[in-house]
């Protein structure tokens, strides 16, 4: 760990917490709230494809890779900020 | 991304070299080098480059065998973990489960991925922060007490094995099949290739092997759909272009699924279906008349001057039917289900959660979210997968680390639905309405072998679609034959196959044995043995285990594809609660975690079972089978499991006292409380 940096640390787990929390509600909402309307969805069309089939074969999956980027992002952050340096 | 690190450049050389190997075989099957040798080729080349990493990566230090050093770069690590996640099952089976099930089947798709979410999010850098060597350590670290590393360790063998031997017979099949070995014998040349990865270097080969897996597994999956992509619609993308191609599906599929020549096919169908359940409820009387009814036919020709031809062929029929009620149950029930799904309407490829009303719709959305529940829980908390992320530098790499694991693993999801849709539409433009006589070759060399049936049940010459079963397995194997390739493709496939089969093996084999050796053995039997004795002990373990699998494997076991779906659901409901509510809730106790494992597995063991038998023979219980809680079927057994294991965690820690050791591991990991770091 860095020296001098005295570190809040309860306030490092309470944000990374708070990132999973609306991490996992993004692919709560976007996997099952969404395909819950799978057949209303496919009435529109994208990219040739109908919407929802669509989101199943490749768009959620992107999503996934999306929310695991953004995650890693701020996790960094969060470690610079608190000075959190591991091994 | 400025230069490239020397690991980098070498899987750079060895895919290269891996290239080349295939340009060179293209040439050579110009010059008529027989199919059979470009298998052996591709079955030589790729074991004998696995053997070379495998010794070269040889180790005798306890910490490089087990999580191989903790020096796999996050990009690497990746890499290993998309071929140690994807199986034979995902290689071959996928693109097939989807061809035959639509949009139903993307669940496999969003389930296999977004398990990867909650791994990122819940486990692998806390896993990682608490930096020991297996699952089990951590719950045994976590709740105290041998208890639980013991019921971690069976839930982990009880999950992996089934897995593993899945893997072995995949080996087999596809050695048979491309190389034309025996069956058995292509099972012990799978094993030959699981252990020379395995066993000299442990985790440290696998992972090495595994990266070179993956390469290979990628390149086959991926080029012969290119191909065909490139063939159908003039680009090479099939990922980009296949939105069209469904569109042209969808067309086709109103055009011909409702022929008349089609609805009087399915009507065949489901009166042969009617015909056999009715045999069926009359048995034994319907068996004992249709054994008179052939013998006295035989005796009329026999009186009658008819062809002896006739008669042998009628004895023949005699003697192949059922000797028994059971056996004729069995086979008549086997006959009917097929013409039952034979006689069934067609669903439309893009149609999402088909059927007639709202009531069989709903049914299908259950299931299918169901499903997706079950598998991203179960990806979760597969021990194999999860292992892997003890083995990078830091906890940032483990991060970094999932989120190359999932975009390797979504190169061959997103390929997936592709080929599904490709094939389907070679199938509605060269297969439906044609002549049989006019098939194209592949559809008779693939009959040969058993994955695709035809009959022409109708009598008219003409093959409807309703006529046509097929193997899933078939949508991969044959893919390079329907887009006309060069042989090299097939056993680029086959290669490819291989290496998704053998990875897994591998990572599932090791998780195995550093169960027994590590947790078993170490922790509880002798916790004195020295570390050589312990490397000992591991590899006696592997060779052990990895024999006992290919055994059971060579048996043929029917059931063992179904089994692996159940594996998902059993180690989902027995890790998962335990682990998150490990990690994230100190309140969780150990009493807590052993009841809600214990519950949650069993719940998921007794649904299968029940919803799937109705008798074990062994245990000397009939007739329990049950009707599906909420039409939810088996495989998604682990719903319950998952759900069973939280609420028991909850309810009994909260009956019992709290862990008085809890903070100070969780400070640990989480780098919470007041750790005064200066």
């Amino acid at each position: 760990m860095k020296s001098g940096a005295r570190i809040n640390s309860d306030e490092y787990w309470r944000k990374t917490k708070r990132l999973t929390w609306w991490l996992l509600s993004i692919w709560v909402l976007a996997t099952f709230v969404m395909n819950w309307f799978a057949r209303e969805l496919n009435a529109y069309v994208f990219l040739d494809f109908p919407l929802a089939f669509y989101m199943d074969a490749q768009g959620l999956l992107i999503i996934y890779l999306a929310i695991i980027w953004f995650y890693n992002r701020r996790m960094r952050q969060l470690d610079a900020e608190y000075g959190i340096d591991d091994e | 991304m400025g230069s490239l690190t020397r690991l980098q450049r070498y899987y750079l050389y060895y895919t290269g070299c891996f290239l080349l190997f295939i340009g060179a075989l293209a040439v050579l099957e110009e010059h008529g080098m027989p199919p059979r040798w470009i298998g052996y080729a591709f079955l030589f080349f790729t074991i004998s480059m696995y053997a070379l990493i495998g010794i070269m990566s040889r180790t005798s230090d306890v910490s490089e065998y087990y999580v191989a050093g903790r020096r796999v770069p996050a990009f690497f690590n990746g890499m290993a973990t998309g071929a140690d996640w994807m199986s034979a099952a995902s290689f071959i089976g996928l693109a097939g489960t989807l061809y035959l099930s639509g949009h139903q089947g993307l669940a496999f798709v969003i389930g296999w991925t977004g398990g990867f979410v909650l791994v990122a999010l819940l486990l692998a850098p806390y896993l990682r922060r608490f930096g020991e060597y297996t699952i089990p350590d951590f719950l045994g670290a976590r709740y105290g007490g041998n208890a639980i590393r013991l019921v971690a360790v069976a839930a982990t063998i009880l999950a992996s094995f089934v897995y593993v031997v899945a893997q072995i017979y995949g080996v087999g099949v596809i050695t048979s099949r491309f190389v034309s070995l025996q069956f058995e014998i292509g099972v012990f040349v799978g094993l030959a290739g699981i252990l020379v990865c395995s066993f000299l270097g442990g985790m440290r080969a696998v992972t090495w092997t595994q990266v070179a897996q993956y390469v290979i597994l990628i390149i086959a999956y991926v080029t012969p759909v290119a191909i065909l992509s490139y063939k159908v619609t003039g680009n090479p993308v099939p990922q980009v272009v296949y939105g069209q191609v469904l569109k042209e599906v969808g067309r086709l599929e109103e055009a011909l699924f409702d022929t008349p020549a089609e609805i009087e096919v399915r009507r065949l169908f489901r009166e042969r279906a009617d015909l056999y359940a009715q045999k069926i409820m009359q048995l034994p009387t319907s068996l004992r008349l249709e054994r008179e009814q052939i013998s006295s036919q035989i005796n009329d020709l026999k009186a009658s001057d008819a062809q002896m031809k006739d008669i042998v062929s009628l004895e023949k029929l005699r003697r192949e039917m059922p000797h028994d009620t059971e056996q004729a149950k069995g086979r008549w029930e086997a006959a009917m289900f097929s013409s039952v799904e034979r006689a069934t309407p067609m669903i439309h490829h893009a149609e999402a959660f088909p059927g007639n009303d709202e009531e069989e719709q709903n049914i299908q959305r259950i299931n299918f979210l169901a499903l997706i529940f079950c598998l991203t829980i179960g990806t979760a908390a597969l021990p194999h997968v999860l292992t892997r992320y003890y083995t990078t530098p830091t906890v940032s790499q483990a991060r970094d680390s999932v989120f190359w694991s999932l975009l390797f693993i979504l190169l061959l999801y997103i390929t997936a639905p592709a080929y599904a849709v490709f094939a389907k539409y070679e199938v509605l433009t060269h297969l439906a309405e044609i002549p049989i006589a006019k098939l194209p070759g592949w559809v008779a060399a693939w009959t040969k072998v058993g994955l695709v049936s035809i009959e022409d049940i109708n009598g008219d010459g003409i093959l409807q679609l309703a006529e046509l079963s097929m193997n899933p397995d078939v949508i991969v194997l044959a893919t390079p034959e329907i887009a006309g390739m060069p042989y090299v493709v097939s056993g680029l496939v086959a290669a490819g196959a291989l290496a998704a089969a053998l990875s897994t093996a591998d990572g599932l084999l090791l998780t195995i044995t550093t169960s027994l050796s590590h947790d078993v053995y170490y922790r509880i039997v002798r916790p004195d043995a020295s570390t050589q004795f312990r490397l000992v002990i591991s590899k006696s373990l592997l060779l052990v285990v990895a024999v006992l699998a290919a055994t059971v494997a060579a048996q043929k076991p029917g059931t063992i594809l179904s089994m692996v779906a159940w594996a998902f659901s059993i180690a989902g409901s027995a890790f998962f609660p335990a682990l998150v509510l490990g990690i994230f809730w100190q309140r969780a106790t150990r009493a807590g975690a052993l009841a809600g494992m214990a519950v949650g597995s069993l719940l998921s063991i007794y649904y299968i079972l029940r919803v799937e038998f109705d008798s074990i023979p062994l245990l000397g219980i009939s007739g329990f089978n049950m009707q599906p809680w909420f039409h939810v079927q088996s495989t998604a057994a682990g719903l319950f499991g998952v759900l069973a294991g939280f609420v028991t965690i909850v309810a009994v820690s909260l009956l019992t006292r709290p862990d008085a050791t809890a903070p100070n591991f969780l400070g640990g990991i989480r780098l919470s409380g007041k750790k005064d770091v200066s």
